[in-house]
C-alpha cells in the first residue's frame, strides 16, 4: 500500500454504538430554537426616539425664532388634534382613508398576483411588458391625477385609479423578483419528485417566492397610501369623500397650521401602525420560520 | 414497485436488450449502450458510456470532478436527455438525492417528506403515517417538526434520504450526497445508508470523487475517465474489503492509482 493513501474506510462499532454516536451528534449539531420572551426594548426604544423628537420640537420652538402660527409647538398641534378629534372630522377623515386604501389596495392585490404570476412565467411577456411595468413603477402616480380627474371627474373613481397606478405595478414587480430569485435546486427538486406545472407552481414557486412577494406588498401599501393621499390633496369636492389628504389641504386653505401638522402626524401614524401591526409580523414570521432572521438587527 | 423498463431513447442504434439477467438471476434497472450526450456543439462530455445496473445493486460512481458523473444522473433520471446510445431506465424515473439536501426551508421535515408522498399522489390519512414512518427509519422522529434550518447537515441529509425513499421508486440516486459532511458524520451516514439500503432493497447508483467512500459502499465500483466520460473499469467489492482493514487498503489503493493514472492522461 502506498505511504501516501489515508487509512481506508472500514465499518466499524456496533449498531447500538452507532444509534447513540447519532444521537449524541443529533443533540450537539441542532440548534436548540428556546424563543426569547417578549422584549421590552422592542417598545422602550421607539418611545424614547419619540420624544427625543418632541423634546427638539419644543425646544426649537421655545427658541421663537419663528411666528407661533407658522411654527406651533408639539403643544399646539396637541391642542388642535383635540379639537378635531372632539368635532368627529378626524375620525371621518381617517376612516375614509383607510377604507379607501384598504380596498384600492385588495383590489391591485388581486389585479396583480395573476399578472406577476403570468409575466414571471412565460418569457414573451416577461420580455414583451418587463421595462413597462418597470416604468410605471418609476413614474409618480400623481402624475395620473390629472388624466383621471377628467376621465372620471371628482369621484372615487379617480382615488382609486390613481392608487391602482401606483399599487399594481410594484406588487408586480416584487412577485416577479421573488420568483426570479428562486434558486434553481428548488425547481430540479419539484421535477424529480413528479410535480405538474400546477403543483410546481402551487407547492414550490409560490412558497419560494413569498418573502419577495411580501415584501412587493409592503411597498404595494406604501405606494397606493402615498398616492391614496395625493390624490385627496389635489382632487376635492364632487361626490369625493373627506379624506386624510382633504383634511391636510383645507388645513392649508385655512392657513391653520395646527390642523395641517395633526393631519400630517395622523398620517404618519397610520403608516407606521400598518406596518407593526400588519407587515412587520408577517415579514418576521416568514423569514424566522427559514431560519433567514439569525443576526439580523430586526 | 414497477419491474417494468421503459426504453427512454433509442437513436441511432438497435433497441437494447432488456433481458439479460446476471449471475444471481437479478434483472438489469439501468442498461447503458454507448450513450453519449454533448451540450450544443461543444465536445463530449459522456462518450459510449456502457453499464448495466442490476435489481438491488449497490453501485458506486468514480471519477475526478467534471467528469460527467452528474450528467449521467441527470441523463439516467430523465432530467436530461442523451444525444447519442440508448438507455432502458424504470418506468416513472427515480429517486434523486442531491449533494445538498435541497430540502424546501418553508417545510418541517415532516411536511418535506409528505410533500413528496402527495405528489405521488398518497392520500393525507396515509401520507401522514408513511412520513413519521420513514423519519423514523432513519432516525429522526424526534425532529419532525423542525425546519431545515434548525437541523444539522448530517440531519438534513437524512430527511433528504426519507423524502428520496418516500418517491418510493425501485432505483435511487445519489450524487455526493455526503462530500459537504465531517468525518465523523460521513461515516455515521455510511452506516445509515448502508442499514437502509438492505432494509428497503432499493437499487442505488452513487456518485463520488472519494475513492475510500466508493469502497466503503458499492458491492460494485465504476470508474468514469474525464472529457470524455465512459466507463474505463470496474472493481467487485466483497464484505471483506469493508471489514478488514488490510483488504479495503489494497483495494483503494489499487483504485486511487487507476484514477490517478486517468487524471494525468489530461496533463
Amino acid at each position: 500500500m502506498p505511504e501516501t493513501l489515508t487509512s481506508p474506510m472500514i465499518k466499524s462499532g456496533s449498531a447500538e454504538e452507532m444509534r447513540s454516536l447519532e444521537a449524541g451528534l443529533d443533540s450537539l449539531q441542532s440548534d436548540d430554537t428556546s424563543r426569547k420572551s417578549f422584549d421590552l426594548s422592542r417598545v422602550l426604544l421607539p418611545l424614547a426616539a419619540f420624544i427625543v423628537l418632541l423634546l427638539a420640537w419644543q425646544f426649537y420652538v421655545s427658541l421663537g425664532l419663528r411666528r407661533r402660527d407658522l411654527v406651533p409647538g408639539p403643544l399646539d398641534v396637541l391642542g388642535s388634534l383635540g379639537a378635531l378629534w372632539q368635532a368627529g372630522t378626524a375620525q371621518e377623515a381617517v376612516g375614509t382613508s383607510l377604507q379607501r386604501g384598504l380596498i384600492g389596495f385588495v383590489i391591485s392585490i388581486v389585479v396583480a398576483t395573476p399578472i406577476g404570476l403570468l409575466l414571471s412565467q412565460v418569457r414573451i411577456l416577461r420580455r414583451a411588458f418587463g421595462p413597462l411595468i418597470s416604468g410605471l413603477q418609476v413614474l409618480p402616480s400623481v402624475a395620473w391625477v390629472p388624466a383621471a380627474i377628467i376621465w372620471f371627474g371628482l369621484t372615487d373613481a379617480t382615488v382609486y385609479f390613481v392608487m391602482f397606478m401606483g399599487a399594481i405595478p410594484s406588487i408586480i414587480n416584487g412577485l416577479i423578483a421573488g420568483v426570479d430569485q428562486i434558486p434553481p435546486q428548488y425547481r430540479r427538486v419539484g421535477q424529480v419528485l413528479g410535480a405538474s406545472r400546477w403543483e410546481m407552481a402551487v407547492h414550490v414557486v409560490l412558497p419560494a417566492a413569498l418573502p419577495g412577494y411580501v415584501g412587493g406588498l409592503k411597498q404595494g401599501w406604501a405606494f397606493s397610501w402615498r398616492s391614496l393621499m395625493a390624490a385627496e390633496i389635489i382632487a376635492m369636492g364632487g361626490s369625493l369623500g373627506f379624506g386624510l389628504g382633504s383634511l391636510l389641504e383645507q388645513g392649508r386653505q385655512l392657513a391653520d397650521m395646527g390642523i395641517v401638522m395633526s393631519a400630517i402626524l395622523i398620517i404618519l401614524f397610520v403608516g407606521i401602525a400598518v406596518e407593526l401591526i400588519v407587515f412587520a409580523p408577517v415579514e418576521k414570521r416568514l423569514l424566522r420560520g427559514r431560519g433567514l432572521l439569525a443576526g439580523s438587527t430586526r | 414497485m414497477t419491474e417494468a423498463l421503459a426504453e427512454k431513447v433509442d437513436a441511432d442504434r438497435g433497441a437494447a436488450s432488456a433481458t439479460a439477467v446476471d449471475g444471481e438471476g437479478r434483472a438489469p434497472v439501468v442498461v447503458l449502450e454507448n450513450l453519449g450526450k454533448r451540450f450544443g456543439s461543444g465536445p463530449p462530455v459522456l462518450e459510449d458510456v456502457n453499464a448495466t445496473v442490476y435489481q438491488g445493486e449497490f453501485v458506486a460512481l468514480l471519477g475526478a470532478s467534471g467528469c460527467g458523473k452528474s450528467t449521467l444522473l441527470n441523463l439516467i433520471s430523465g432530467l436530461d436527455m442523451p444525444t447519442s446510445g440508448a438507455m432502458e431506465v424504470p418506468v416513472g424515473g427515480a429517486a434523486f438525492m442531491f449533494q445538498d439536501s435541497a430540502l424546501f426551508p418553508w417545510r418541517t421535515a415532516r411536511g418535506n417528506v409528505e410533500l413528496a408522498l402527495k405528489l405521488r399522489g398518497v392520500g393525507k390519512a396515509e401520507r401522514k403515517a408513511r412520513a413519521t414512518e420513514l423519519l423514523d427509519l432513519v432516525h429522526l422522529g424526534h425532529s419532525s417538526d423542525k425546519r431545515p434550518h434548525e437541523l444539522s447537515g448530517g440531519m438534513r441529509q437524512r430527511v433528504a434520504l426519507a423524502r428520496s425513499l418516500a418517491q418510493d421508486r425501485p432505483l435511487l440516486l445519489m450524487d455526493e450526497p455526503f462530500a459537504a459532511l465531517d468525518a465523523i458524520t460521513r461515516d455515521l451516514l455510511h452506516n445509515e445508508l448502508e442499514r437502509i439500503w438492505k432494509e428497503t432493497g432499493r437499487t442505488i447508483i452513487f456518485v463520488t470523487h472519494n475513492v475510500r467512500e466508493a469502497v466503503r459502499l458499492g458491492q460494485r465500483v465504476l470508474l468514469l475517465s474525464s472529457k470524455p466520460g465512459r466507463v474505463v473499469a470496474q472493481w467487485q467489492v466483497s464484505e471483506e474489503h469493508r471489514t478488514n482493514a488490510g483488504a479495503a487498503g489494497e483495494l483503494t489503493a489499487e483504485i486511487t492509482a487507476r484514477l490517478r493514472e486517468e487524471i494525468r492522461r489530461h496533463a
